[in-house]
């Protein structure tokens, strides 16, 4: 599994991170590697076998939808992490042009 | 003997016996984390005036005849563990400056007891290695051998606790992050089964398989910790009540008929001599002390390794989204769009290895690609799962070596990160099948710290630190103590 260039790119635009020239070039290399080691993976016979997303059996584990009072500190602690705050909100970047 | 040399078990006595105080214990840590921190790059944050105060209310409270499971004893977390107003890192540049808005839960039930937070440990950024050389905070050394890792990612934790900078450490485990350093490190480190301790407020990796667990220096310490962080969180919906008991005399009990399955599928050609050495020395031992051996297969064995690296990842991708510049964290906030501040603060804030993951899991996710990688992994960890259940129904527990080696040097294979997702070869399978594995020391080669992996039934944790406490008792490994 050899990755070229534009798909390395095409990744990274889907994983939102900016590659600089250099570690695109290093991450082509590297990625085709590893995804030929795990590419050995499609010779297990799966014929008929369940996936595994979870290994603790529960199912369908609920609570009830309310609100809770949350601690004013805690609260307050989490917003002041944010880069831009405005009327106690945190303030993003317009979408729309 | 140091007061910061102790077990939790010892030093829990000299506590009740009123022989020591907690401001003594806990001034001793920080001294030695002072004096030898420099050299191991071990702690990445020491609360010192918040571990103080917390020790001097220990001592108030003792002497009010207050009791706590761990009142006044002190402790290292790892980074990538939320602690309330303390730096949390995940040794990344993109939560440099991030302080926790709430605790953990096993945080918060550790300072029920009364334990007392020193600081925060180096780890791989976000988790993802298993040397430690992949922080952004430069790699912990070994106390071994200053020239090598410590294993990872919670090698921050194990060197911190081989080098005696605390009484006991948190880490966590997704495919070995616990176990492996322990290993490297030669003390005792324990990943819990999936789901008995709780992961709400550790910062996610792979949802899947992340475990809390102690790196302690005994076997009997790491069953004190597990009786207090497990337990069933409503804030995390994965969490079982397990049948794990609290240490008691059950942990005492003798070998007889214990029966160990031993796979050959763990002892392969590529293993050091030396590591193949202790290890069989270790099986000798235990027969000595009652246990029988069984030689068993696990075909799929092999697969555990490709499987982890498109699950994990996988789960990276996903779970790492939400480091976007908006609400926490590194921000390239005065980008021209949206857009921008995402790729901008995301390919500045994370690493090399965070961002080769991402994309792996961004790839092994998108479409057309999903059935072959995703699903047919999922599938396969079935196989992997059921095949070592099946062994355990007849099996007390399975006896393997954690590493193929001994710690490595550092750098020496930090540019072939396929070479370091093969460290993880013994550990990731029992973190795929949700089993309990721990760590513990028995041997040395070229001096440098040997650990044999005991991996039990799901919620068998009691057999683990059975077969573990008789051990220990039994010979000096865990006892061994670098020169620094």
């Amino acid at each position: 599994m050899k990755l070229k260039k534009q798909d390395i790119e095409h990744i990274a635009k889907l994983a939102r991170l900016e590659l600089s020239p250099k570690e695109l070039k290093k991450y082509g290399g590297q990625l085709s590697a590893i995804l030929g080691y795990i590419g050995q993976l499609q010779e297990a016979d799966t014929t008929g076998v369940e996936p595994t997303a979870q290994i603790t059996g529960l199912e369908n584990v609920f609570r009830e939808d309310e609100t809770k009072e949350w601690d004013e500190q805690e609260r307050e602690d989490a917003l002041a992490q944010a880069p831009e705050i405005e009327d106690g909100q945190i303030k993003v970047k317009r979408i729309l042009d | 003997m140091k007061l910061n040399e102790l077990t939790i078990k010892k030093a829990l006595d000299m506590l009740a016996k009123k022989e020591i105080t907690s401001v003594e214990l806990t001034e001793a840590c920080l001294a030695r984390i002072k004096a030898v921190n420099k050299k191991l790059n071990a702690c990445l944050t020491v609360c010192e005036l918040e571990a103080m105060a917390e020790a001097n209310q220990a001592d108030v409270q003792m002497a009010k005849g207050k009791k706590g499971a761990l009142l006044g004893i002190p402790y290292l977390a790892k980074d990538n563990i939320m602690t309330w107003g303390i730096r949390t890192t995940a040794s990344s540049k993109i939560l440099e400056n991030y302080i926790a808005p709430f605790d953990a839960t096993i945080i918060k039930k550790l300072k029920k007891e009364g334990a007392v937070l020193l600081g925060k440990t180096n780890l791989d950024e976000f988790a993802h290695g298993a040397s430690t050389e992949n922080s952004a905070f430069g790699p912990t050394h070994n106390p071994w051998d200053l020239k090598r890792v410590p294993g990872g990612s919670s090698g921050g934790s194990a060197a911190a606790v081989a080098a005696d900078m605390c009484i006991f450490a948190l880490g966590t485990d997704t495919g070995g992050s616990i176990r492996q350093p322990a290993s490297f490190c030669g003390i005792t480190g324990l990943k819990p089964s999936y789901g008995l301790a709780s992961r709400f407020g550790l910062i996610a990796m792979t949802s899947s398989t992340d475990v809390p667990g102690p790196l302690t220096k005994t076997v009997e310490d790491a069953a004190i910790i597990l009786s207090i962080i497990k337990g069933v969180d409503k804030s995390d919906s994965t969490t079982v009540a397990g049948k794990a008991k609290d240490t008691g005399q059950k942990i005492k009990k003798d070998l007889l008929g214990v029966k160990i399955g031993f796979p050959k599928e763990y002892f392969i050609k590529g293993i050091a001599a030396g590591v193949d050495t202790a290890v069989k020395e270790a099986i000798a031992k235990l027969e000595e002390l009652g246990a029988e051996f069984k030689e068993i297969s696990l075909p799929h064995t092999k697969y555990g390794v490709p499987v982890y690296y498109i699950i994990t990842p996988s789960e990276i991708s996903s779970n790492l989204a939400k480091f976007d510049g908006i609400k926490y964290g590194f921000s390239k906030k005065d980008s021209q769009n949206l857009l921008a501040v995402y790729l901008k603060s995301r390919g500045y804030g994370f690493g090399p290895e965070t961002k080769r993951r991402i994309m792996i899991g961004t790839y092994a996710l998108s479409a057309g690609y999903y059935d072959a990688y995703y699903l047919q992994a999922q599938k396969v960890r079935t196989k992997i799962k059921e095949e070592m259940d099946y062994e355990l129904e007849k099996l007390d527990c399975l006896l393997t070596p954690t590493s193929p080696h001994t710690a490595f040097k550092i750098g020496e294979q930090q540019d072939d990160p396929l070479k370091m997702y093969l460290e993880d070869i013994f550990v990731s399978n029992p973190s795929l099948a949700g089993l309990p594995a721990i760590s513990i020391p028995c041997g040395f080669s070229d001096n440098m710290p040997v650990g044999m992996q005991l991996i039990g039934k799901r919620f068998g944790e009691e057999t683990l630190f059975r077969i573990g406490y008789n051990y220990q008792t039994a010979t000096n490994w865990h006892k061994k103590k670098p020169l620094l």
